[in-house]
């Protein structure tokens, strides 16, 4: 216990100045959350649920609640769409009105501070409110509830089909010290809504800082949800974000998450899967380099039948960087005629990189059908003899390559000011990333 | 164009070209046949500069250049095309993407201004219109999930953009059926021409019956035993390679 109490201790003091205010249930909930998190602690690597990931270099930075900054405008630039007509922009976990856009938004669609929400909209809140990201478990959650001040609240009401995605930006860091925000997101389409969501993490490049998100997603019957993760974090940052999303009858989610930034990196994405007949992807995409660390946990928990679920998570490792990858599939006795579907595919571009992965299917149904496959390697030698044998270079053939692996979860982007964004700043991390391996075989062929 | 002399080839450490001896003249086709294991595709793929065959003695020369010197893709930029005998399959690259940048690559290695999408469609419909080819196969990923025709089709079908100054067809006609066989045959007849060779090499006397060659090379143990015009393809088809063996 004095070892957790150790390791935690600069959470334990930013405990005491946590946020305070706002509706009773919600200063119960902060204080639960003190309380879990100041009993669990920092989980360890004993801790199944973090077998592969070490938190103790988190752990062992001092990290101070981040206080508002000045001057954010700048610090959204070079980031991937950014420039979306309708944005909320919270920086450093709250709401900032200046930056934002939501002129465009139609009445009765509610988009917005989440601050704001708990005094405009008190009922739908409370109601949607914390009811998913359950912390009985899960230390950085509990942390996370602690200190729920502010951050982005989407509210598509029954009936409203809204197509015009919504660009929610969380900017971190700090000028100087290192600091961590707790930015937390709250997502409800009503039925037969449809809604499209980005949810991008940046920060300024060569800052630490750490970033702990969470958010949740109510997604009512027959409507439907395209959601969109943009981590982009400093290479230097740590990055915890984890995505709740239940489902109804007829419901419709789709996630697409792109890890590209931070230093060490945990997400967790959990779906349960609540009504009948619906539909859900899970798809991933993560690039990886240096000696960074990216971590994705899924869960798809199919509580009724007749749900399709379809994953695809795919990683690109350069230099020294690990990748966990963990999908479980929970399929309760009652979700008969489940169709799931999992696929993890990882391109290692060095021989230090390393992932360790694993598909965990918890069947409690007999009529269900449940697939997973797990591909870890190089790129195939034959394609690229092939390629070759018709003229391209052996860069050239490589680039193809990793292109073709990367569109596959690129193309299922349906907002295209984003995905050609995403494209050219993937492509262009790339072209860094294999220059560093072309120029490290070029100086191993000189020594040998 | 093509001067071999002396080759010899090693693949998975074991020797299987022990010193041939093959001279192609622009306009030329030349069928090199032979028994399982006699050494035809590894030939082949010596040519295309395949990494796992490794040739430990001997030189290759193309238009006097050394090409054993060469990267297998400034083999091919230069002008030597190898039809696969197992096309590989590409998930999520485009067929048509693949064909341009191949194209262009050769256009630019030989200092000619790279195509544009408009021109490359245009010489695509050309080359297609020529080959009988169907054009919904550029819309698709490269050989993935194409029938065994199909692959090889493909293969013609590059070869055709590509315009090799030399092509070296790999068993192409293996598991085709007779349509299949000659409609890649019709393919290769249509790019014969005074400034450009073939080397085919097959297994079955079948192909030869659509694509006529100039002279037949019999291989056996790694060595060629038997040169003579397309007449001896018809003798090896009545006799058998034992009869090779035997002599």
């Amino acid at each position: 216990m004095t070892q957790v109490a150790e390791k935690t201790s600069s959470f334990l003091t930013a405990l005491e100045r946590r946020p305070q205010g706002g509706p009773r249930w919600l200063e119960d909930l902060r204080s639960r959350g003190a309380a879990k998190f100041t009993a669990l602690g920092i989980p360890t690597v004993r801790d199944e649920e973090w077998r592969f990931t070490n938190a103790a270099p988190l752990a062992a930075i001092e990290f101070a609640p981040a206080e508002p900054i000045s001057g954010a405008a700048e610090r959204l630039n070079g980031f991937a769409y950014t420039d979306a007509p309708l944005r909320l922009v919270v920086v450093n976990g709250r709401f900032d009105t200046t930056l934002s856009r939501t002129k465009g938004l139609p009445s009765g669609i509610h988009a917005g501070s989440l601050a704001t929400a708990l005094k405009e909209n008190p009922d739908v809140v409370q109601r949607y409110f914390g009811q998913l990201a359950d912390f009985t478990t899960r230390s950085f959650t509990a942390l996370n509830t602690a200190f729920v001040q502010d951050g982005a609240f989407v509210h598509v009401p029954e009936g409203a089909i809204f197509e015009e995605p919504i660009h929610v930006i969380f900017v971190s860091g700090a000028d100087a010290s290192t600091t961590m925000s707790h930015p937390r997101t709250l997502i409800v389409a009503g039925a037969g809504a449809q809604a499209r969501i980005i949810e991008s993490y940046i920060g300024a490049a060569g800052a630490t800082y750490f970033t702990n998100a969470v958010s949740e997603v109510f997604v009512g019957d027959n409507a439907g949800v395209d959601h969109y993760k943009v981590q982009q974090e400093s290479l230097d940052a740590f990055h915890i974000g984890s995505l709740h999303v239940h489902t109804s009858r007829s419901s419709r989610f789709s996630s697409h998450s792109f890890a590209l930034g931070g230093k060490w990196v945990r997400n967790d994405a959990t779906a349960l899967l609540d009504g009948e007949g619906g539909d859900c992807t899970l798809n991933g995409l993560y690039l990886a380099d240096r000696e960074r660390l990216i971590d994705n946990h899924t869960t798809i928990d199919h509580a009724k039948p007749h749900n399709g679920s379809h994953e695809v998570y795919k990683g690109i490792l350069g230099g020294t960087s690990r990748a966990v990858f963990n999908g479980k599939i929970i399929v309760r006795q009652d979700a008969q005629k489940t169709d799931a579907k999992q696929t993890n595919r990882a391109l290692l571009l060095s021989d230090e990189a390393s992932i360790n992965t694993k598909p965990q299917l918890e069947i409690f149904a007999d009529d269900v059908k449940c697939t997973h496959g797990a591909a870890i390697g190089q790129l195939d030698d034959e394609a690229i003899f092939y390629l070759r044998a018709r003229g391209l270079t052996y860069a050239d053939a490589r680039d193809m390559l990793i292109h073709a692996f990367a569109a596959q979860v690129l193309d299922g982007v349906q907002v295209e000011p984003l995905r050609v964004a995403l494209e050219i700043t993937l492509f262009d991390q790339l072209a860094k990333d294999l220059a560093e391996v072309d120029g490290a075989a070029a100086s191993g062929a000189r020594k040998s | 164009m093509l001067d071999i002399r002396n080759l010899q080839v090693k693949a998975d450490d074991k020797e299987i070209l022990k010193g041939i001896d093959l001279h192609v003249n622009a306009g030329e086709v030349h069928a090199i046949m032979g028994p399982n294991g006699s050494g035809k595709s590894t030939l082949a793929r010596a040519l295309s500069g395949h990494p796992e065959y490794v040739v430990t003695g001997g030189q290759i020369l193309f238009e006097g250049k050394d090409l054993l010197e060469m990267d297998p893709d400034t083999r091919a930029r230069e002008g030597v095309f190898m039809a696969f005998q197992y096309p590989v399959e590409i998930a999520g690259v485009n067929n048509a993407y693949f064909l341009k940048a191949a194209l262009n690559a050769k256009r630019k290695h030989h200092g000619q201004t790279e195509l544009d999408a408009m021109e490359f469609m245009q010489l695509v419909n050309e080359k297609s219109a020529l080959l009988d080819i169907d054009k919904s196969m550029l819309s698709r990923a490269v050989n993935e999930g194409f029938s065994g025709g199909e692959k090889k089709r493909n293969e013609i079908f590059q070869m055709a953009l590509l315009e090799p100054k030399l092509a070296v067809l790999d068993e192409t006609d293996s598991g085709l059926d007779i349509d299949a066989l000659k409609l890649v045959a019709d393919g290769v007849n249509a790019m014969r021409s005074p400034e450009r060779a073939f080397v085919v090499v097959t297994h079955y006397q079948r192909l030869l019956n659509y694509i006529v060659p100039d002279f037949v090379h019999v291989l056996s143990g790694g060595r060629i035993v038997k040169s003579g015009g397309k007449e001896l393809a018809h003798e090896l088809e009545a006799k058998g390679y034992s009869w090779i063996d035997a002599a």
